[in-house]
C-alpha cells in the first residue's frame, strides 16, 4: 500500500489544526472590537466608511433588523451583479468584446455569487468581461463571505448575551469582516499566487499557433486577485472554466497547498472564536473535533477509493498503481485530487482541481454526502459555524432530554420556538435537494441535461441540486446546466438554500439572546468532551444525512457496486 | 398508603376499557393532536383504499392486506398506550377520593351554653365557631375569639418553639393544620370551605383535559419536522425509482414512510406524560399541571424548612447539665419525674433519655402520690406536685427563676452560664427545680432526621443545591446545617427574606423549589418555580403552590424532582431510540424495493431477509410491535440514577442510541424468519 496519499491528508489536517487557534483568536478580537495590529491602517478607513454611509457602527440591531439589513444588502448585490452581466458589452475592460450574458444565466450567476455558492453554468474566460469578473463577481466573493462571517458572529453573540434585545450591527460586522479579515489575507495570498505564476493582467485572449499547426486560445486577466478570495471566502467560482485544475490558477504544489489551507482557515478558526466568545473553549474544540472526525473519515474513504482506481480500467491494462486518473490534472494525480474534492465539498467552497464527474462512484458519493451533511464539516465562511449551530441545537435538544432536564445550550433553554426554527432550516435543505432532483429526473427539460445513463445520470442531477442548495457551487461536470430549466431551478435552490436557512438561524440567535441565562450545575448537559462530540457526529449522520440514503442508494452506491461488478455508465 | 395507590400495569378492567378507547380514538379529529400518528392513520386509510380492485397495484393482494392490517395495528397500539395511561389516571382519581382524610372539628352550636357537635372540617363555613383543646388540630384558618393557648406552629413557620395565641390583639390569628399544645380556645373560621385542593385535583385528573407541556410541544415540533423530512424523502423516491427504470408501489412507499417517521416516540409521547403525572400521584402528591412536574426536573436550588423537614419537628433532650453539688444521676431522676406525665414530644424525649442514659425506669404517678402540673402558656413550666408538698418543675430559665424566688430560693450563677452556653450553641435549655433548689439544665436540641445527609449527597449529584431555611439564630442554624450536610442556610428568616432569597437565586439563573404550608409562605410558594404546599398547610399556601403533598412530608420534593427528570429522560430516550431505528429499517426496505431494478443492491441486504415482501413486512411488523413492547417502559419511566449528567447521558446513549441502532437488526431478522416460517410472505 502506498502510504504517501494518507500522509498528505494527515499533514494537511495538522496544518489546519495549527491554524485554527490563532485565526480564531484573531477573529474574536476583530469582532469584539479589541485592538489589532491592523488598526492603524484600517480604523481610519472604517470611520471614513461610517461617515460616508451615515451608519453608526455602534448602533446595535435586534435580530429582525439585522436580518433585514442583510437581506437588503444582498438584494442590492443581486441586482448589481445581474446588471453588470447584462451591460458588460457597453462597459470598459472587455478586451474580447464579450456580449451581454443571457437573462437566465445572468440571474443564475447573480444568485450564485450573492449566495456564496459560485455555481458556474458558464465558462468564465468566454462569458465574463474583466470588469464583470472584478467589479461584480470578485466583489461578491468578498461580500458574500463577509455576510456569512457576520451571521456566524451574530449567532455566537446570541449565545453570549442574556436578556438582550440586540445581536450586534450587521453593517459593522460586514465592514470589519471585509477590512480586517478578508482583504488583508486575500491581498497577501494574491501576491504569493502571482509570484508562483498565476496570471494577473488586463490582457485579452491571446491566439497562439501550436507546433501541430492548431490554434490555442490563451486567456489573460486579473486571476491571482480572484483566486485568493475564491478560496479564502470559500466561494469557489473560478476565473477560468477549469478552475483550480488550470495551471494559470493553480500552478505549483505550493499554490495547491495554500489554496487548500485557505479554504478551511476561517471555518476552522471560527470554532475557536465560538469557544473564546462564549467562554467555553472546550465547546469550541468539541465542534472542531466533530467536524474533523467526519472530515477525516470521508476524506480517507475518498482517497482510498481513488487510489484503488477502477477495476475495469485495470482489466484493460491501465497501470493500477496511479489510481483513478480519469478526469484528473496529471500534475495533481488521484490522491491529491481526492483530498481537494473532499475539502472543497466539506467547506462549501466548490473550487475544483479535478473533474468530479469522473471520480470513482464512492469518491463521488463522499463529495455529494459532504455537502448533504449540511455544509457543516467546517463548511463555508460563517455558514459552516451557523450550520453546525443548528445541529448542536438539535443534539442538545434530543440528548439534553436524556439527562433529565429541559434542554439547555450554554445556559439557554432550548424550547419549542428554537426547535421549530432549527427544523425549518433542516427542512429547507431536504426540500431543495430532493425536490429539485426529483423534478430534474422526471421532467423533459431536466432529463435533457443528463449526459450519462443509469445511476450516474441520477448522481449528476443530485449533485447539481445538492451543490446549489448547500451553496457549494462545485459541479459534477457531466450535467449540461446552462439551460433555462437548470438556470432557474438551480438558482432557486441556491437562493432558498442560503436565505431560508439563514433567517430561521438568526431567529434562533435572537431568541437565545433574549433569554435568561440558567446556572450551570453537575446536572447540566455537557457540550464538550468526547461524548458530546460523538453525539453531534451521530446527529449529523442520522438526522442530517440519513434522509438522502435512498437516493444515494440509487445513484452512487449502486454505481459503485456495479463498477466493482464490471459495469460502467 | 404510598404502596396501595400503585396500580398494576395489567389491571384487567383498565386494559379492556383501553381496548375500546383505542378504537374510539381513531377519530381523525382526536388523532390530529398527534401529528406523527395522524400521518400513520392517513397512510393506513390510503392503503386500505388501494385494496379496492382497480385502484391499487395488481397482485400480491395477501401481502398488501397484511401491510394494511399492520399499519392499522400501529395506530391502535399507540392509541392503546394512551388509553391505558388515561385509564390509570381515572383509577387514581377514584382512589384519591377514598383517600381524602378529614380533620374532625368541634363546631359550637351555641356559644353561651357551650353545646357543640363534631363535624368534618370540610363542612366548616366562614363565621363558624370551633373549639380546640390541647392536642387537637386547628381545623381551618381563623381568629381566636376566646382564651389563650400555646400553639405548635412549627409546620407553618418553621420555628419549633411554641407560640402564644390569644383572643384580641395581633396574636389572634391561627392557621389550619397547626396544633394546640395547651389550654382551650374558641376559633372563628375565616376561610370559605368546600373548594379544597383535593376536590379540584380530582376534577383535574378526571377531566383528562390534559394540556401539553412546553417540552412536549417542542418535542412534537421536532417529530412533526422529522415526519415532513421523511415524507419528502419517500415521496421523491417515486420519481427516482421511475428514472432508474423500476417502480415503487404506493403501498411499499407508505410502508417505508411509516417505518421511518418516529412512530415509536410519537405513539408513546402522551402516554409518557400521563404516566408521569400518575407516578407523582402514586407518591401522594397532587401536581396542578404536568408543567410543574417538568419544572421539578429542572430545579437546581431546593429551599427546605429546617423544622419537620431536616430536623424532627420537635426538639429532643440530648444532655443533662447538673448544677454545682448535684450529680448527673440526680438531675436525670428529677428531670424524669417532672416529665413523667408530660405528653409533649420534648417531655417524652426527657423520659427516654433518662432511661437510656441512666437506666431510670418510668414510674406510675399514683405510686409516687403526685399530681401532674401541665404546661400552660401562663406558667411556662410543667412538673409534679407531691402530696407531701414537694414541687418539681421544669421550664424556661426565667420562669424557673421566678418560681424558685417565690419559694425564697436563688438561681445559681453557674446554671445561668450553662443556660447561656446551651442557647449559644443553638439548643434550648430547660431548667429543672426541686422546690426552691435549682438542680440543673436539660439540653434540648434539634435532631436531624436519619438519612438526610445521604439525601443531600444524592441531590448534590443531581446538581441540586440545598438551602436550609430557619427562624433560628445564625449560630444554631450553622450547627444544624453542618450536621445535616446542607449546602447553605438562611437564618432568622422572615417570609420576606425567603421571598428575597428565591428572587436572588432566580436572578442568578437558578430554578428554585420550595415547600411551605403557612399563609406567610404563599408569596414565596408562588414565586418559586416549584412550590409544594403541605396538605396540612393553609388554603392560601395551597393556592399559591403548584403541588400539594397529601402526606405533608416535605422531603418528598426530592421524589418529585426525580420524577420530573425521569419524564424528560424517557421522552429523550425513546426519541433517540426511534430515530436510531431508522438505520436498520433502511437496510431492510431499500434493497427489497430496488433489488428487482438493480440486483447489485442485494449487497445492502445485510440481514439476508428472505424476500422483498418478507423484508418490508418484517420492518412494518417490528415498527408496530416495538410500540407495544415499550409501553411498560413509557409507564415506568427510564430509571434515574444520580450519577451526574455525563454518566446518565453515557448510559442512555449506550442503551437507547446504540441499542436503537442494533436491536431492530436482530428484531427484523427474527420477524422475517417467523414470517417465512408461517408462509406469510
Amino acid at each position: 500500500m502506498n502510504a504517501l496519499p494518507y500522509l498528505k491528508v494527515g499533514v494537511y489536517f495538522l496544518l489546519i489544526l495549527a491554524l485554527t487557534k490563532p485565526i480564531g483568536l484573531y477573529l474574536e478580537r476583530v469582532f469584539t472590537k479589541e485592538p489589532t495590529f491592523l488598526d492603524p491602517i484600517l480604523a481610519p478607513l472604517e470611520s471614513l466608511l461610517s461617515r460616508l454611509s451615515g451608519i453608526d457602527p455602534k448602533k446595535e440591531q435586534g435580530w429582525r433588523a439585522y436580518t433585514a439589513a442583510m437581506l437588503v444588502f444582498n438584494g442590492a448585490g443581486l441586482l448589481l451583479v445581474y446588471a453588470f452581466q447584462r451591460l458588460q458589452e457597453l462597459l470598459p475592460l472587455n478586451p474580447d468584446h464579450l456580449p451581454a450574458v443571457s437573462p437566465a444565466l445572468a440571474f443564475n450567476t447573480a444568485v450564485s455569487f450573492v449566495t456564496n455558492t459560485n455555481w458556474q453554468a458558464y465558462s468564465g474566460e468566454t462569458t465574463m468581461s474583466h470588469l464583470t469578473q472584478m467589479a461584480a463577481l470578485a466583489v461578491q466573493n468578498f461580500l458574500s463571505a463577509a455576510t456569512g462571517l457576520a451571521l456566524a458572529i451574530a449567532v455566537i453573540r446570541g449565545l453570549t448575551r442574556a436578556e438582550s434585545k440586540t445581536i450586534g450591527s450587521f453593517w459593522s460586522d460586514l465592514v470589519r469582516g471585509t477590512l480586517w479579515v478578508l482583504l488583508p489575507v486575500s491581498l497577501v495570498a494574491a501576491i504569493f499566487f502571482a509570484t508562483q505564476g498565476v496570471v494577473q493582467d488586463f490582457s485579452g485572449t491571446a491566439l497562439v499557433k501550436t507546433l501541430e499547426g492548431g490554434v490555442q486560445k490563451i486567456p489573460g486577466g486579473p486571476m491571482a486577485s480572484q483566486e485568493s478570495i475564491k478560496m479564502f471566502g470559500t466561494n469557489g467560482g473560478g476565473f477560468l472554466n477549469a478552475n483550480s485544475a488550470h495551471p494559470y490558477a493553480n500552478p505549483t504544489p505550493a499554490t495547491n497547498l495554500l489554496q487548500l489551507a485557505l479554504i478551511f482557515a476561517v471555518p476552522a478558526g471560527l470554532t475557536t472564536t465560538l469557544g473564546k466568545m462564549t467562554g467555553k473553549n472546550r465547546h469550541g474544540w468539541a465542534a472542531f473535533w466533530a467536524m474533523s472526525i467526519v472530515f477525516l473519515a470521508s476524506t480517507l474513504l475518498a482517497v482510498w477509493s481513488e487510489q484503488r482506481g477502477n477495476p475495469i480500467h485495470h482489466a484493460l491494462g491501465v497501470d493500477a498503481s496511479v489510481g483513478n486518473m480519469e478526469g484528473k490534472e496529471v500534475r495533481f494525480g488521484a490522491a491529491d485530487s481526492a483530498l481537494f474534492a473532499s475539502v472543497t465539498t466539506s467547506a462549501s467552497c466548490g473550487a475544483v482541481n479535478a473533474m468530479h464527474d469522473s471520480l470513482t462512484p464512492l469518491a463521488g458519493l463522499v463529495a455529494v454526502l459532504n455537502i448533504q451533511f449540511g455544509e457543516v464539516i467546517f463548511g463555508g465562511v460563517g455558514a459552516g459555524l451557523y450550520g453546525i449551530f443548528v445541529f448542536i441545537v438539535l443534539t442538545v435538544f434530543i440528548a439534553g432530554l436524556m439527562v433529565g432536564r429541559t434542554p439547555e445550550y450554554l445556559g439557554k433553554k432550548i424550547e419549542a420556538h428554537e426547535v421549530k426554527l432549527a427544523m425549518l432550516s433542516v427542512l429547507v435543505l431536504t426540500f431543495c435537494i430532493l425536490g429539485g432532483t426529483a423534478l430534474g429526473v422526471s421532467t423533459k427539460a431536466g432529463l435533457a441535461g443528463i449526459s450519462n445513463a443509469g445511476p450516474h445520470g441520477l448522481s449528476q442531477v443530485l449533485y447539481a441540486f445538492t451543490s446549489a442548495a448547500g451553496n457549494n457551487g462545485s459541479a459534477f461536470g457531466g450535467l449540461n446546466a446552462n439551460s433555462d430549466f437548470y438556470s432557474v431551478a438551480v438558482a432557486l435552490a441556491m437562493f432558498f438554500g442560503r436565505f431560508w436557512m439563514i433567517v430561521p438561524i438568526i431567529g434562533i440567535a435572537g431568541s437565545l439572546a433574549a433569554k435568561k441565562r440558567i446556572a450551570e450545575t453537575s446536572g447540566t448537559f455537557p457540550v464538550d468532551g468526547p461524548l458530546f462530540v460523538a453525539l453531534l457526529v451521530g446527529v449529523i449522520l442520522i438526522v442530517g444525512a440519513l434522509t438522502f440514503f435512498p437516493v444515494l442508494a440509487l445513484g452512487p452506491i449502486v454505481e459503485e457496486l456495479l463498477m466493482q461488478a464490471g459495469r460502467l455508465f | 398508603m404510598t404502596r396501595s395507590r400503585a396500580i398494576s400495569l395489567f389491571d384487567r378492567a383498565i386494559l379492556s376499557r383501553a381496548a375500546v378507547g383505542s378504537i374510539l380514538k381513531l377519530h381523525p379529529k382526536a388523532m390530529l393532536k398527534n401529528p406523527v400518528m395522524f400521518v400513520v392513520e392517513a397512510c393506513a386509510a390510503l392503503t386500505t383504499l388501494l385494496l379496492i380492485p382497480g385502484l391499487g397495484p395488481k397482485g400480491l393482494i395477501g401481502f398488501q392486506l397484511q401491510i394494511v392490517l399492520w399499519l392499522w395495528a400501529t395506530v391502535l397500539f399507540a392509541n392503546f398506550a394512551e388509553a391505558v395511561a388515561e385509564g390509570r389516571g381515572k383509577a387514581q382519581a377514584d382512589s384519591l377520593r377514598k383517600a381524602k382524610t378529614e380533620t374532625m372539628a368541634r363546631r359550637l352550636l351555641d356559644r353561651k351554653s357551650g353545646e357543640e357537635e363534631t363535624v368534618p372540617s370540610s363542612v366548616l363555613r366562614k363565621g363558624d365557631l370551633v373549639v380546640v383543646e390541647a392536642g387537637q388540630m386547628i381545623p381551618g384558618d381563623g381568629t381566636v375569639v376566646e382564651g389563650i393557648a400555646s400553639v405548635d406552629e412549627s409546620a407553618v413557620t418553621g420555628e419549633s418553639a411554641p407560640v402564644i395565641r390569644e383572643a384580641g390583639g395581633d396574636r389572634s390569628a391561627v392557621t389550619g393544620g397547626t396544633r394546640v399544645l395547651s389550654d382551650r380556645i374558641v376559633v372563628e373560621v375565616t376561610s370559605e370551605p368546600g373548594q379544597t385542593f383535593l376536590d379540584r385535583m380530582i376534577k383535574l385528573v378526571e377531566g383528562a383535559e390534559r394540556q401539553k407541556t412546553p417540552n412536549e410541544i417542542a418535542l412534537d415540533i421536532l417529530l412533526a419536522g422529522l415526519t415532513i423530512v421523511f415524507l419528502v424523502a419517500t415521496a421523491t423516491l417515486k420519481p427516482f425509482a421511475g428514472y432508474s427504470g423500476g417502480s415503487a408501489s404506493v403501498t411499499v412507499l407508505i410502508a417505508l414512510l411509516v417505518c421511518l417517521i418516529p412512530t415509536t416516540i410519537g405513539g408513546l409521547l402522551s402516554a409518557i406524560g400521563i404516566a408521569g403525572m400518575d407516578r407523582v400521584l402514586t407518591h401522594n402528591i397532587l401536581a396542578m399541571s404536568g408543567r410543574a412536574v417538568e419544572a421539578a426536573g429542572d430545579v437546581n436550588v431546593l429551599l427546605l424548612d429546617k423544622t419537620g423537614t431536616i430536623t424532627l419537628g420537635n426538639r429532643q433532650a440530648s444532655k443533662f447539665v447538673p448544677a454545682p453539688d448535684v450529680t448527673e444521676g440526680e438531675l436525670a431522676e428529677l428531670a424524669q419525674l417532672s416529665s413523667l406525665a408530660d405528653e409533649t414530644p420534648e417531655g417524652r424525649s426527657i423520659v427516654v433519655l433518662a432511661k437510656e442514659r441512666y437506666g431510670l425506669r418510668s414510674r406510675e404517678l399514683r405510686e409516687l402520690h403526685a399530681a401532674f402540673v401541665p404546661f400552660t402558656a401562663r406558667t411556662r413550666m410543667s412538673g409534679l406536685d407531691f402530696t407531701s408538698g414537694r414541687k418539681v418543675r421544669k421550664g424556661a430559665a426565667d420562669a424557673v427563676d421566678s418560681f424558685v424566688r417565690s419559694l425564697d430560693g436563688s438561681f445559681p450563677e453557674e446554671v445561668r452560664r450553662d443556660v447561656a452556653s446551651i442557647s449559644g450553641e443553638g439548643g434550648t435549655p430547660l431548667v429543672v427545680a426541686d422546690g426552691n433548689r435549682v438542680v440543673g439544665t436539660i439540653y434540648l436540641k434539634d435532631v436531624v432526621k436519619g438519612g438526610m445527609k445521604e439525601r443531600f449527597d444524592r441531590l448534590r449529584m443531581m446538581g441540586i443545591r440545598t438551602v436550609m431555611i430557619t427562624g433560628d439564630n445564625p449560630l444554631t442554624a450553622a450547627t444544624i446545617a453542618r450536621e445535616a450536610g446542607v449546602d447553605d442556610f438562611l437564618a432568622e428568616a422572615t417570609p420576606e427574606d425567603k421571598l428575597a432569597l428565591i428572587r436572588l437565586e432566580q436572578a442568578k439563573g437558578n430554578l428554585v423549589a420550595m415547600t411551605g404550608d403557612g399563609t406567610n409562605d404563599a408569596p414565596a410558594l408562588a414565586q418559586a418555580d416549584v412550590g409544594m404546599a403541605m396538605n396540612t398547610g393553609t388554603q392560601a399556601a395551597k393556592e399559591a403552590g403548584n403541588m400539594v403533598d397529601l402526606d405533608s412530608n416535605p422531603t418528598k420534593l426530592i421524589e418529585v424532582v426525580e420524577i420530573g427528570k425521569q419524564l424528560l429522560m424517557t421522552r429523550g430516550a425513546l426519541t433517540t431510540f426511534s430515530i436510531s431505528n431508522d438505520v436498520a429499517k433502511y437496510f431492510a426496505i431499500l434493497p427489497a424495493m430496488f433489488m428487482a431494478t438493480y440486483p447489485a443492491l442485494g449487497t445492502l441486504n445485510v440481514m439476508h431477509l428472505a424476500t422483498s415482501q418478507s423484508a418490508i413486512l418484517s420492518a412494518v411488523i417490528f415498527n408496530a410491535l416495538i410500540i407495544v413492547a415499550l409501553i411498560p417502559l413509557a409507564f415506568r419511566g427510564v430509571k434515574y440514577r444520580p450519577i451526574g449528567a455525563t454518566g446518565i447521558l453515557r448510559r442512555n446513549i449506550l442503551i437507547y442510541g446504540l441499542g436503537g441502532i442494533l436491536i431492530p437488526f436482530a428484531g427484523i431478522k427474527a420477524i422475517d424468519l417467523l414470517v417465512v416460517a408461517l408462509h406469510l410472505a
